[in-house]
């Protein structure tokens, strides 16, 4: 643009005005590894120390940001060096006591989620690791702003199955000890397969160990832009047209999402990291990923057709997005959690989107089952079950999978539970009331699948 | 040394004297003025303004709000950016 073109700038002031193009996160992400030390509450001291001082600015310069360029920074966060690692090396472990320094700080700073209290279990558990992991229930209801996320499968190390069932026991007890709150502890607890190592958003952003000392991450969003964008397009376009026309919206997200990471990196004296390039829906009308099903041209989210709709924009996303960025990571591409994304939770609302329905579309997503409310008296077994079906996905399609149901205490099919917020709401879905125990309590691992003979 | 350009966009209900309230202002805060462009859409008045922060010593924060008050004095939806978000979004 030499010097400027009216119609470029009209399009851009209603894409952030009418259809919701936001910059969804700014995450610093920051190794916590320099804060061992034996004694508990000298890692606690390290730990605030180092958030603060690296972090202290974060709410100022982003408000900069979007004074500059007008266009909202919706959540600004930070991640962290999976808690287990740090808290191993004190004599006594007291995981609840690091959860509260991270939500101190956190407050102090004024981020509203801190990331990474967590551990990757993939191949088994260390003393810390299971330390840390029994301590979640307690640390996710006595804290506000730490989320927590567990890698328990991976497609180069199999399935951990007994961290598969410890974590279905890990999440009811979560759910349970914020019951008051429609069990919104277990909303910031997410078990993956294949973890992405940079990921800025939450509830599974942490700092992975081959990671700088700190980095900026940036996570894009913009599902109302890229179905507005469809919904223009003659409803007789073929599919080719439709997914390049996908491709230049996710293009000019990317770019605006780029230009604030690395003017947010430099401001805050941090290298630049990532751009996750993810169309993450809220609940606001118009800023959901199954309307862009319904512009596609399905009658709502859950027809047949949704998983071949969906693998093709989150296909078309990353290639659009992939040219607009020097560096592209964390979970990138279409986000289908139910509670917060309206047109999900209406299609949930009248039966049209089950939980079967879900589990096929988690493999071709960006990430899996998410913000998903299930029963509150749904045993055990029966949720190990299902994070091992996803885990599975994951291991088999060498892709990043995540499970984050929330067992909603003393509610039943076709009750709401309601967070509010950016979490939303969600009906309580049916899941299958067969039996998973026999299997999910074999003890042990399933074994690393085979990278050839691709069927 | 880094370019320092705003786009100004002034939409709202055609009336007399938009451009000299505006202008105005940009010349108080010594922002020099490159390109204004404006056209009537859908019976709305819409104005794009390019201008140049080099030879001023106000901070951007200090133009942005007199610019506010400007589009709150004219009942207009005002946005100031800063350009680069366009050239950014628009060409590869």
């Amino acid at each position: 643009m030499t010097l400027f073109h009216t119609e470029s700038i009209l399009e851009t002031i209603n894409m952030i005005k009418l259809h919701h193009l936001d910059i969804r996160t700014v995450t610093l992400a920051l190794s916590l590894r320099d804060c061992c030390d034996e004694d508990v509450k000298k890692v606690g001291e390290k730990i605030y120390n180092k958030i603060v001082k690296y972090a202290k600015n974060i709410n100022a310069y982003a408000n900069e940001l979007e004074s500059e360029y007008s266009i909202p920074i919706i959540n600004r966060r930070i991640a962290v060096t999976p808690i287990s690692l740090v808290g191993e090396s004190c004599r006594e472990y007291d995981y609840v006591y690091l959860a509260k320094v991270l939500d101190e700080a956190a407050k102090e700073v004024g981020v509203n989620f801190v990331g990474g209290f967590g551990a990757m279990v993939e191949k088994g558990f260390t003393k810390g690791d299971m330390a840390l992991v029994e301590s979640i229930p307690e640390a996710l209801s006595k804290t506000e702003r730490i989320c927590s996320s567990i890698n328990l499968a991976s497609s180069k190390s199999g399935i951990n199955m007994d961290a598969v069932l410890k974590m279905s026991e890990i999440v009811k007890k979560t759910a349970f000890l914020t019951a008051n709150a429609d069990g919104i502890g277990a909303a910031k607890l997410v078990c993956f397969c294949n973890a992405p190592q940079d990921n800025p958003f939450m509830a599974g952003a942490f700092h992975g160990i081959g990671e700088p000392e700190c980095a900026l991450n940036v996570g894009v969003s913009g599902p109302g832009v890229v179905s507005a964008a469809v919904s223009a397009l003659p409803k007789n376009v073929d599919l080719g047209t439709l997914a390049n026309k996908i491709k230049q919206i996710a293009f000019k997200i990317t770019t605006t999402g780029e230009l604030i990471g690395r003017e947010m990196a430099q401001r805050l004296g941090v290298p630049f990291g990532v751009i996750d390039l993810s169309l993450a829906p809220t609940p606001t009308p118009g800023d959901s990923v199954a309307g862009i099903f319904q512009a596609m041209g399905l009658e709502h989210a859950g027809a047949h057709g949704t998983t071949a709709a969906l693998a093709m924009l989150n296909d078309a996303v990353k290639k659009g997005g992939i040219m607009a960025s020097s560096h592209v990571g964390g979970l990138s591409g279409a986000f289908i959690p139910v509670s917060e994304d309206a047109g999900m939770i209406e299609a949930a609302r009248c039966g049209y989107l089950t939980f079967d329905k879900l589990e096929a579309m988690t493999s071709v997503c960006s990430v899996g089952l998410d913000m998903i409310c299930i029963p509150g008296n749904t045993p055990e077994d029966t949720i190990a079950g299902i994070i091992a079906d996803e885990m599975a996905i994951g291991m088999i399609n060498k892709k990043t999978t995540a499970v984050r149901v929330i067992p909603v205490p003393g509610k039943d099919v076709g009750d709401m539970a309601v967070y509010g917020g950016l979490l939303g709401e969600a009906p309580i879905i049916k899941v299958n009331g067969l039996s998973s125990s026999g299997f999910v309590r074999r003890a042990g691992r399933i074994p690393a699948p085979i990278h050839s003979l691709n069927n | 040394m880094k370019e320092e350009k705003i786009v100004v966009t002034l939409l709202g209900a055609d009336r007399v004297g938009i451009v000299a309230e505006l202008t105005a202002v940009l010349a108080k805060y010594s922002v020099n003025i490159e390109d204004i462009k404006q056209t009537i859409m859908q019976d709305y008045f819409v104005m794009f303004l390019l201008g140049d922060l080099k030879s001023t010593t106000h901070s951007y924060k200090e133009i942005k709000e007199a610019l506010d008050a400007v589009g709150e004095k004219l009942k207009m939806e005002i946005w100031v950016q800063k350009k680069d978000i366009f050239d950014k979004m628009h060409s590869i």
